[in-house]
């Protein structure tokens, strides 16, 4: 089926975002071809709630429809539950892990649909580059969680009172999901700017890039890291 | 409206079929991983930390020998066990203590950010890689081995081993990161997730049940990235689920005396979706429970459920409060196998387990494990007032052993 979803978007800046994703050192180790048997529908979780397919992404990729692909990258690779139960493929494709490289890359360019995804979650990607653990006690707060019920607001109610009654000494944390030394930490910051994870995170928020930068470079430069 | 009665569906751990699934560690349809990073070390490519002795020699997905630590262990730490259940581990550090096992709990470790990569892929190939790598440095520099206490750092972690040794370029570049922070190549002999240590000291936690599980029925969600991803490197036994589903968490059940039943969704994952659990929560709820709850109270009409990742117990236990108000057949009790063991053994519910983290009501189980809930909870309200009035500063591993 083509698709003609995305006219205004010229083709030669779709085929760039597919080059991109075709030469990704994984791409060749994630598709071999397409029975088109459907076992990974069956087992994917997105199937089953959203207009969405595993296979079609591995059909897609394979066939190189460029118009497809890049319909896919804006409207099916934020559904993708990575889970990896797509793994289940009798011909060894791994649709999921095509979808990691297809975010990565949609990332990577600043794709408008990409940051309408990922709106409400730039505070976890500070909170896992700053400090190195993804989710902390304290961000157990009601309005956050109201689906979970009233006992987030009692944990909330009690956080300090709670981590302190936890027998494992690095657990007494409310910031942090444990305690983590200084230098692992700036550790960290010199991995996410020698790999160049800091420059993705501009194309997708640049208000969170010039923050997470300032903060990682003032913590370096205070303890004498060097990061060349 | 009057009680239905739930047609119960009594399969036993005995899946449908009753074929056997034969082990063949010299026909396996995928190349053991361990020989290549055993090779590349000959190469001088890395160090190699090898398993501390003693150990136990479990049996992988095609039969291969995997060496299971017993203890000198490093815990590489979970973020969202430590951060919303820290009883999950709470209970792997007091089984350990409680079996006399030395191990070491790191302020030096990062989380794996696998979370994060999964979710929003703000991340590359060379930085997970990195990350990882850093942390088995870590680890090897204290003397202590890696074990994962996280279902997705373990999935994700045999990845990066598995992206390392066929991708020299990649290792090229990460060794470059790694020698500038100035730290070691290290590059573990096993990647051992905890639920095998638990698999290893089955036999051990059974001879030291205090209650009689035989009354409850638990079903068992067996965690994605546990055995999904690199799906030759999982704990398999021909014991149970004739060898066609992975042995980890079932067993130990078992072993503690507990019914383990089966249910039809059983491969479906739990519906956490990384991102979806932080801001599309609505899919979560509905997979969780319309495919996991729900199916496993009309077949099974488990006392609790039982898992070993992170994110399967936060979606399989928040997901229910907002489906209970729409009336629908949910609240069971979720946990992970390290809490139910540690309970099963004696260990204080409130103190050690930190059910008070968890949502949906585990009071029923509790009593019918046989375990005074309203006593236990008084006498951890007179913990957290002794800590209040300052009279204790936390609650020390001494008074909970």
């Amino acid at each position: 089926m083509l698709s003609n979803q995305y006219p205004e978007v010229p083709l030669e800046d779709k085929q760039r975002l597919f080059d991109q994703v075709k030469h990704d050192q994984r791409f060749d180790d994630y598709l071999y071809g397409c029975y088109e048997c459907g076992i990974c529908v069956a087992a994917c979780p997105s199937a089953r709630f959203y207009d969405f397919s595993p296979r079609k992404i591995a059909q897609t990729l394979a066939r190189e429809d460029i118009e497809m692909f890049y319909e896919q990258m804006n409207d099916d690779i934020w559904n993708c539950s990575q889970c990896f139960s797509c793994l289940r493929c009798p011909r060894q494709n791994n649709p999921g892990g095509l979808i990691t490289i297809m975010r990565e890359v949609a990332v990577n360019n600043g794709l408008r649909s990409t940051k309408e995804a990922l709106a409400g979650y730039t505070r976890i990607i500070y909170k896992i580059m700053t400090t190195g653990t993804q989710v902390s006690p304290d961000m157990l707060q009601e309005d956050a969680f109201p689906d979970w019920g009233p006992q987030v607001k009692e944990v909330a109610q009690h956080l300090d009172l709670w981590r302190r009654a936890l027998p494992p000494e690095t657990l007494h944390t409310t910031g942090l999901s444990w305690q983590v030394e200084e230098r692992t930490m700036l550790e960290l910051y010199t991995i996410w700017k020698l790999t160049g994870v800091l420059n993705m995170i501009s194309e997708l928020d640049e208000g969170l890039h010039d923050i997470m930068e300032e903060v990682m470079d003032d913590a370096l430069e205070d303890q004498g890291f060097s990061v060349v | 409206m009057n009680p239905m009665e739930i047609p119960m569906v009594g399969r036993g751990t005995q899946p449908e079929t009753t074929r056997t699934f034969i082990q063949d560690p010299d026909n396996a349809p995928d190349e053991d991983m361990r020989e290549a990073v055993q090779a590349l070390a000959r190469e001088g490519e890395w160090i190699v930390q090898p398993v501390p002795e003693p150990y136990y020699a479990a049996r992988t997905k095609y039969g291969r020998v995997k060496k299971i630590p017993f203890e000198k262990t490093w815990h590489h730490k979970s973020c969202g066990q430590c951060g919303h259940i820290p009883g999950y581990s709470t209970s792997i550090f007091w089984l350990n203590r409680f079996l006399g096992y030395d191990y070491f709990d790191p302020r030096d470790q990062t989380s794996c950010t696998a979370w994060n990569y999964y979710a929003s892929a703000t991340s590359n190939q060379v930085a997970q890689a990195a990350v990882a790598m850093r942390n088995f440095s870590a680890a090897y520099e204290t003397g202590y081995f890696p074990i994962i206490h996280c279902g997705t750092s373990f999935g994700h972690y045999k990845e990066v081993r598995h992206e390392l040794v066929h991708n020299h370029d990649l290792r090229r570049k990460v060794r470059e990161v790694i020698t500038k922070l100035g730290r070691p190549f290290v590059m573990p002999e096993e990647l051992v997730h905890y639920s095998e240590w638990m698999y290893a000291i089955r036999d051990q936690l059974k001879s030291r049940v205090v209650y009689d599980l035989s009354d409850i029925t638990a079903t068992v969600h067996p965690a994605c990235h546990y055995y999904k991803l690199q799906s030759g490197d999982a704990i398999y036994d021909p014991e149970i689920y004739g060898g066609q589903r992975t042995a980890a968490v079932t067993s130990v059940v078992q072993e503690l005396g507990a019914r383990v039943a089966d249910y039809s969704t059983w491969y479906d994952c739990c519906g956490f979706g990384f991102r979806h659990i932080l801001v599309q929560r609505d899919f979560t709820r509905s997979f969780a429970t319309m495919r996991k709850i729900e199916v496993m109270k009309e077949e099974a009409n488990p006392d609790v459920v039982l898992t070993h990742d992170t994110g399967c117990v936060t979606a399989l236990d928040k997901s229910q409060f907002a489906t209970q108000a729409h009336g629908r057949k949910v609240g069971v009790p979720v946990l992970s196998e390290s809490q139910f063991a540690a309970l099963a053994v004696g260990a204080h519910p409130y103190r050690v387990a930190q059910l008070h983290w968890h949502s949906t009501d585990y009071r029923p189980l509790l009593s019918k494990i046989g375990i005074d809930a309203e006593k236990a909870w008084t006498e951890f309200q007179e913990d957290l007032a002794q800590i209040e009035q300052g009279s204790m500063e936390y609650l020390s591993w001494e008074s909970v052993l």
